[in-house]
This record gives structure tokens, sequence and C-alpha cells, in this order.
């Protein structure tokens, strides 16, 4: 089963077995990752599940969608050019290993 | 006195501020109180996603059970608050048992409005708030022909959406002139009525329900005042909600159009809070009372108690939004519209992607965007801000938002 390994703020890393198509965003809240809150559970209407996608991975992921790319604007810590919202991000083999940091704060 | 929080109700607003507590370093305990025997779990998707069958019973729940061990949450799932003494600061449960606390929280949602007309009680009416009416519904669904919704609001409109996705006969039964007119301007009514249409979907505005008549107690046809029946194997009710203010009004605490509280949330005792859909707090925006039904409410102001409690108070002043997903179609709403004296559109109905900009006294109150997520978002910066943006530059799509909102300050 692909990993994700989600490193805090503070720098502490958590890896997490996520299977195919599992959001990122989802793997998190079962696996107690308390850096991401998914206010509005995946629909992109809030930005609460932003993360900074390592820079080796960003362009495996599929372009983010209009809708997306809007709630980025809107993120609580500025976005960065690797910078996505976990629940559109869907795990698959090839993102084995992926990596992502979470931001200080979420609101 | 005791210490500790105790949150009567684990709906949206319940879940997020035990969350929030634990988040925020709170260390004393916590209890939080349902009165349904599941695990906390997000309401948008019963009528969306879950009544669709893309989202099973375990994507829903916040987080799994072991989140609340893991963080010293003491969830009573199916548990009910009955009375709250005061003076000796305990809740008393229908189990008999009794919590005391240091700061208490009401988040006790709101409950279906009833329908008061004959045959309102047959087998397959039903009503959509919980988990459980909504596999109840799914499960009736799956089997129905013709399926009447009655309501015209977000609820409605999003289950008419799904039956007649399932390809199911569906009718929808408003009693007001337009579609969603508590919270939309005509034109995105109109949008939405078009929409339905087009799925094949039977929408009748300015109609009064009179009877559900059945055969061997099931509901069979839903007839108006003019004599017009529709047949109907389902009859799926969505008129609105009651907030729950029995114990705050039982307690002698202040009850409006909800449980009233002040700009901190606090109802009139300064160990209650009361958030959520029970709740009526002074709008930031609108300089009203207001009782919000949604994710936004519950989840800022549960967030705010929570900060609150755990030693940093403020007012609340967060933006209130909304959404629907009706078929393909997404609506966002931003701000409050009600009260409006202007509204400017942007972008083309006929496009399928358009804003209307609401605005009173000259000063822009709210957006709602149909598949124009930019603006919805953009649009949240600007009226938080209370940046002036013409009339003109919002109808004018060359007039670049992003870069005017990107000047304001972060929020």
């Amino acid at each position: 089963m692909p990993k994700v390994i989600y490193v805090s703020a503070e720098g502490e890393k958590k890896e997490v077995e996520t299977p195919v198509g599992t959001t990122v965003m989802s793997a998190a809240l079962k696996n107690g990752i308390d850096g991401i809150v998914a206010e509005c559970g995946g629909v992109c209407m809030c930005s609460t599940c932003h993360v900074f996608v390592d820079e080796k991975f960003f362009d495996k992921l599929p372009p983010a969608s209009d809708t997306e790319e809007a709630v980025l604007e809107i993120s609580a810590e500025e976005r960065q050019p690797t910078s996505r919202l976990s629940c559109q991000i869907k795990m698959t083999d090839d993102l084995d290993g992926l990596i992502v940091r979470l931001p200080a704060k979420q609101r | 006195m005791p210490g500790g929080v105790v949150i009567v109700g684990s709906g949206q607003a319940g879940y997020q501020t035990a969350a929030s507590l634990r988040a925020a370093g709170y260390a004393e305990p916590i209890t939080l109180v349902g009165e349904e025997p599941h695990v906390p779990y997000q309401r948008p998707p019963l009528s969306k996603g879950f009544a669709l069958g893309k989202q099973d019973r375990e994507s829903l729940e916040f987080r799994p059970a072991n989140f609340y061990r893991d963080h010293s949450i003491d969830l009573l799932a199916g548990e009910k608050g009955v009375t709250i003494d005061r003076a000796a600061r305990n809740v008393l449960l229908a189990s008999g048992r009794q919590l005391s606390y240091g700061s208490l929280v009401l988040a006790l949602g709101a409950r279906n409005r009833l329908l008061p007309i004959p045959g309102a009680t047959l087998d397959g009416v039903l009503y959509l708030r919980s988990l459980d009416e909504a596999a109840a519904f799914n499960e009736r669904l799956q089997h129905a022909q013709n399926v009447v919704v009655v309501g015209g609001g977000f609820i409605g409109l999003e289950l008419a959406a799904v039956a007649g996705t399932l390809g199911k006969s569906v009718t929808v039964l408003e009693a007001l002139p337009r579609l969603m007119s508590r919270v939309v301007a005509p034109s995105i009514s109109e949008f939405f009525r078009e929409l339905h249409a087009g799925h094949g979907v039977k929408i009748v505005c300015g109609c009064s329900v009179v009877e559900i008549a059945g055969v061997n107690g099931k509901a069979r046809e839903v007839k108006l005042a003019d004599g017009t029946a529709y047949p109907a194997d389902l009859v799926i009710v969505g008129i609105g909600v009651v907030p729950n203010v029995e114990l705050a009004r039982n307690a002698a605490l202040p009850v409006a159009n909800g449980i009233a509280v002040d700009e901190f949330l606090r109802t009139a005792d300064e160990n209650i809070y009361a958030i959520g859909d029970c709740a009526e707090h002074p709008c930031h925006f609108t300089r009203a009372r207001v009782r919000l039904e949604s994710v936004q409410n519950a989840a800022d102001e549960a967030q705010h108690v929570a900060a609150t409690i755990a030693g940093h108070p403020g007012r609340y002043e967060a933006l209130p939004w909304f959404w629907t997903d009706q078929f393909d179609t997404k609506l966002q709403i931003a701000g409050i519209s009600q009260g409006h004296d202007h509204a400017e559109i942007r972008g083309n109905a006929a496009t399928g992607k358009f804003s209307v900009f609401y605005y009173r006294e000259g000063r822009l109150i709210a957006v709602d965007s149909v598949n124009r997520p930019m603006d919805h978002m953009l649009s949240r910066k600007l009226i938080s801000a209370s940046a002036t943006l013409a009339p003109e530059q919002a109808a004018d799509e060359s007039f670049d938002l992003r870069q005017f909102a990107a000047k304001l300050p972060r929020h």
C-alpha cells in the first residue's frame, strides 16, 4: 500500500499507509494527523486541509481544478507554489512516499 | 466550583468545540453528549454524495472513534440532556446521570419542521436530517418510481436532484412563488428552476399542499388546494427546521428565534454558551440578530467558543457562507443578501456561470456564485474586509477581482 508522509509545522513526521483512491485528507483524519481540519468535508468550500506538497512529487499530481485554485486564494497560511488541498489529492501507487508539509495554521 | 466543559449536542458544532478545545491545549475534562447512537458525522453529504451512493458511512465521520479516546473526550452517544441546574452547574441526562461543568456549551441543533396536513404520517413520507433518516431515504428511493418533494429549499432541491439523477420521476412542490426564495435572488431561483426542468424534474411553485392520500397506510398521492394530485410512492418533506431550544428555555435562559447569545456567543448565564443551528447571535455583517443553519456557522462558532473557554475571548465576527450542489451545479453564497437594495450580475446565466453581487446602501453585503468558485472565494475576502467594490466593477468581467482582492489586508 502506498505511503504518505505528513510533516507537521514543527517538523514531526508521520507515515501513513493509504489505500489507492483514498484522499490525502481523509487518510489524515483517520490516522490522527491533527494539522488537517477538513471543515467542509472535502468539497472545496474551505481551505482547512491545505498542504505544501514536496517539490519532488508536485508535478506527479493532476493539476488543481479551478475550484481548488479558488479555495487556495483564501488559505489561512499564504499559498506557496506547491500548495494543494489534500482533499483533492487521491492516492495512487505512483505517489508512494508522497511528502506533504502541514501549515502552522489552517484557520 | 467544578471545572471542565460539557457540550450538549454532537453535530458539527459540538464535535468542533471538543476538537478545537483540545487543539488549543485545553487540559480539563471534556464531555460530548449526543442523542444519536453514532460517532459524530457530517450532515451535508447526506443529501448529496451519500444519497447518490458515492460516499459510505465511514467517510461521513469527522474522526474515527479512537480520536475521542486519544484526546480524552468523553463521548456519550445516545444520551440526551434533560435539565440544567444553573446554580449547581450540572446537567441531568435522560439516563439519570449528572454531569458537572465549569462551562456548558449548548450545540443542540434543530429538528425537522413537520408537515401539518392529513396523511403526513403515512408510510412513505420521509424527512431527512439524521444519518438514520438518510439511510432510510436511500433504501426507499431504490424502489420508488414517483418521488414528490415538498419544499423547494436547499434540502428539497438537493434530494430532487439525487432522485432525478437516479432516473426517478420527480416533482417539487414549493409554497412560495420561487425556489430558495429565502436566500437567493430571483435570477438564481430561475436558473435552478431551469436546471431542474432540464433534467426532467417538474417544479411547481406557489402551490399549497393540503393532503397526502394513501392506500393501506402507504402514501399514494400528494394533493394541492387547487385539486391537482401528484402520484407518489415516496414523499420527502424539506420545509425547514425548528431550533432545539427547550433545554435552555426550561433553565430560564432567554430564547427568541433560537437561544439568545451575545457577541461572545454567551447566553444570559456567563458559564453557558449556545452555538450552531439552535442559537441566535448578533451578526457583525447584517447588524441584526440571526440564527443560521450551516456548516460554516457551526464550525466557526464552535472554534470561537473553544478559544474563549481556552482563555482567548473575543467578539464573533466570522463571515457566513453556504453552498448547495444540485446536479452538476454548485451554488456558493458569501454573506447574507437579505435587505439588499441593489444587485449586479457578473457573467452570464446562459453560460451556466454567473454571480450576483448584492449591495445595501452602496456597500457589498453578499455574493451568490453559480459555478464561479473564484468569484465566491474572492467575495469572502472582499466582504470580510468591507472592501469598496463599485457595482460597475462587480458587473465588469474585465475588472480583475483577484488583483483587487490581493491588495486587501489578509484576514
